[in-house]
């Protein structure tokens, strides 16, 4: 059993806003919803699964459910963190391959930015967590796990805050063409590496944007796909997997997308070399450095030598990836980036990403996320499409 | 002296409450399990490698060597978050104070210390420089 082509991605929206300090979460949830099913040519009662996350308010899926006022057959609230979007679509795919589905509704929304969340600020995940007790005291945040994991890639592999800059070059080279990024000025090198220092050795630009928004997908049966005026966009192939602290082996030098991407690219039949863009999860350079080694694009402990000289730019590198400008330009809606990564993977298929980024003949892409945080215990989901 | 970040107090439950008991004394404890003769963290009482329930407390060296560290800027006190690897085995989450936040690095010998916590909670394990 396998979910390669037993579903399409139909519709993808992203939130045009990035601060909404007059709207409730609820309702960035249903705009994106609107947005979504509109860019898929279906309608709310199409809708019979419906996918959602810890960021949407309630219990579960039941009060965006009810909010909506959807009729459903089949509900899931999956939650790993920021990559949960990326399982949904695999979830979505599961379902309607087995007949619990067709038209899968995927929700993402939250206004860290209007309530002023940082990464820089620990915050308690669960204070009935086994590990809270002796975690929390230490002041972990988001930025200092990542940076721990940083700090050991350049202890083991002497990667160096230059080549992590690079990552962020990148993608500012992608956000200048999008005229709903945060960030749109194309930095340098050294303007990264000078900007100041948050959590050793993570500078400020090493760290992706706080922002508002919200993002949706509409996952549909091969049958309704092929009934809609728009390009098809097939899953072909998904791993997810996690990775904790071994009870005490711990190992901060890979990711579970070792797990998580042999996975996909054996469900999809295809390799690495295979895939024309790439969404990788960009919360902070060292998480695209890391994932990268781990799907398989270069070898452990190379990713900083191949993300540098701009080999992640599209039309100048090997690897063209988050042509949106990604978390760390673009947008980064309630502190999870898993939807935006999917939603420009589904652009690129479709050709309708910006012309000065979108790359030739896009014909297979990955969408990669990292939920939780990397340097403790993280989730990990791969997503294989391909434009048919 | 540098003015140190308050520590939140640390939610003790039924399986963990024996450790902060002893951290009142000043004794670091670990769990090892007698079935495969691990050691692991954070305490369980299950054991993580090998899934039996004999667990058993044990007095640690509270020495280690720090696996990764980084100095947290953007904070009102500034603070080092760290994972050390205890002469036991298992690599543990912590802080590392009492150091030159500009020099602390990856491979320097730490020496467990104890910090007080908010709200009279028990003492919380940091490292300082061996």
């Amino acid at each position: 059993m396998s979910i390669k082509g037993t579903a399409y991605i139909a519709g993808a929206y992203e939130h045009p806003t990035r601060l909404a300090k007059d709207k409730s979460v609820a309702q960035l949830h249903a705009e994106s919803a609107v947005g979504a099913l509109a860019d898929a040519g279906l309608t709310k009662d199409d809708v019979d699964g419906y996918f959602c996350a810890g960021d949407a308010p309630g219990l579960g899926p039941l009060a965006m459910a009810d909010y909506m006022n959807l009729k459903l057959r089949h509900l899931d609230s999956t939650d790993v963190g920021g990559c949960s979007y990326i399982s949904h679509v695999a979830h979505a795919a599961e379902a309607i391959a087995t007949g619990k589905c067709k038209v899968a509704l995927i929700t993402l929304a939250g206004r860290p930015r209007s309530e002023g969340h940082s990464g820089a600020t620990p915050r308690v995940r669960g204070a009935d967590a086994p590990d809270t007790q002796w975690e929390f005291p230490t002041g972990i945040a988001t930025v200092n796990a990542y940076a721990m994991c940083a700090a050991r890639h350049m202890y083991e592999f002497g990667t160096t805050s230059e080549q992590l800059a690079w990552v962020k070059v990148a993608a500012s080279h992608h956000a200048q063409h999008n005229p709903h990024a945060m960030l749109r000025d194309v930095v340098t090198v050294q303007q990264v590496v000078e900007s100041p220092l948050i959590a050793t050795p993570l500078h400020r630009m090493d760290c992706c944007v706080v922002s508002d928004g919200g993002g949706a997908l509409v996952v549909v049966a091969p049958e309704i796909a092929r009934s809609l005026k728009r390009p098809l966009v097939k899953v072909i192939g998904a791993g997810e997997s996690m990775k904790g602290q071994m009870g005490g082996a711990v190992d901060l030098t890979y990711s579970a997308a070792v797990r998580s991407g042999p996975a996909a690219f054996a469900e999809a039949g295809v390799k690495p070399t295979d895939i024309k863009y790439a969404s990788i999860y960009d919360s902070f350079t060292i998480t695209v450095v890391m994932q990268i080694e781990d799907l398989g694009f270069c070898a452990k402990g190379q990713g900083g030598r191949f993300v540098a000289d701009g080999n992640l730019i599209s039309g100048v590198g090997k690897l063209p990836f988050n042509t949106d400008g990604g978390g760390l330009c673009n947008n980064h809606p309630a502190n999870r980036g898993g939807i935006t990564k999917v939603i420009e993977a589904v652009r690129q298929l479709r050709g309708e990403a910006h012309p000065a980024v979108q790359v030739k003949n896009c014909d297979i892409a990955l969408a990669h996320g990292t939920g939780g945080l990397l340097g403790s215990r993280h989730g990990a989901a791969t997503l294989i499409m391909e434009r048919e | 002296m540098v003015k140190e970040r308050a520590i939140p107090a640390p939610l003790v439950n039924p399986e963990t409450e024996a450790f902060w008991a002893a951290a009142k004394d000043g004794k670091f404890l670990i769990k090892r399990c007698t079935a495969c003769g691990k050691a692991h963290w954070y305490p369980r009482g299950v054991c993580p490698h090998c899934f039996s329930e004999k667990t058993e407390w044990v007095p640690a060296s509270g020495r280690g060597t720090i696996y990764s560290v980084s100095v947290m800027k953007r904070a009102p006190e500034v603070y080092a978050v760290a994972y050390v690897t205890l002469e036991e085995g298992p690599t543990m989450m912590t802080n590392i104070v009492e150091c030159d936040f500009d020099k602390v690095a990856i491979g320097d010998k730490v020496v467990v210390t104890w910090r007080p916590t908010k709200d009279d909670g028990p003492p919380y394990p940091q490292f300082k420089p061996a």
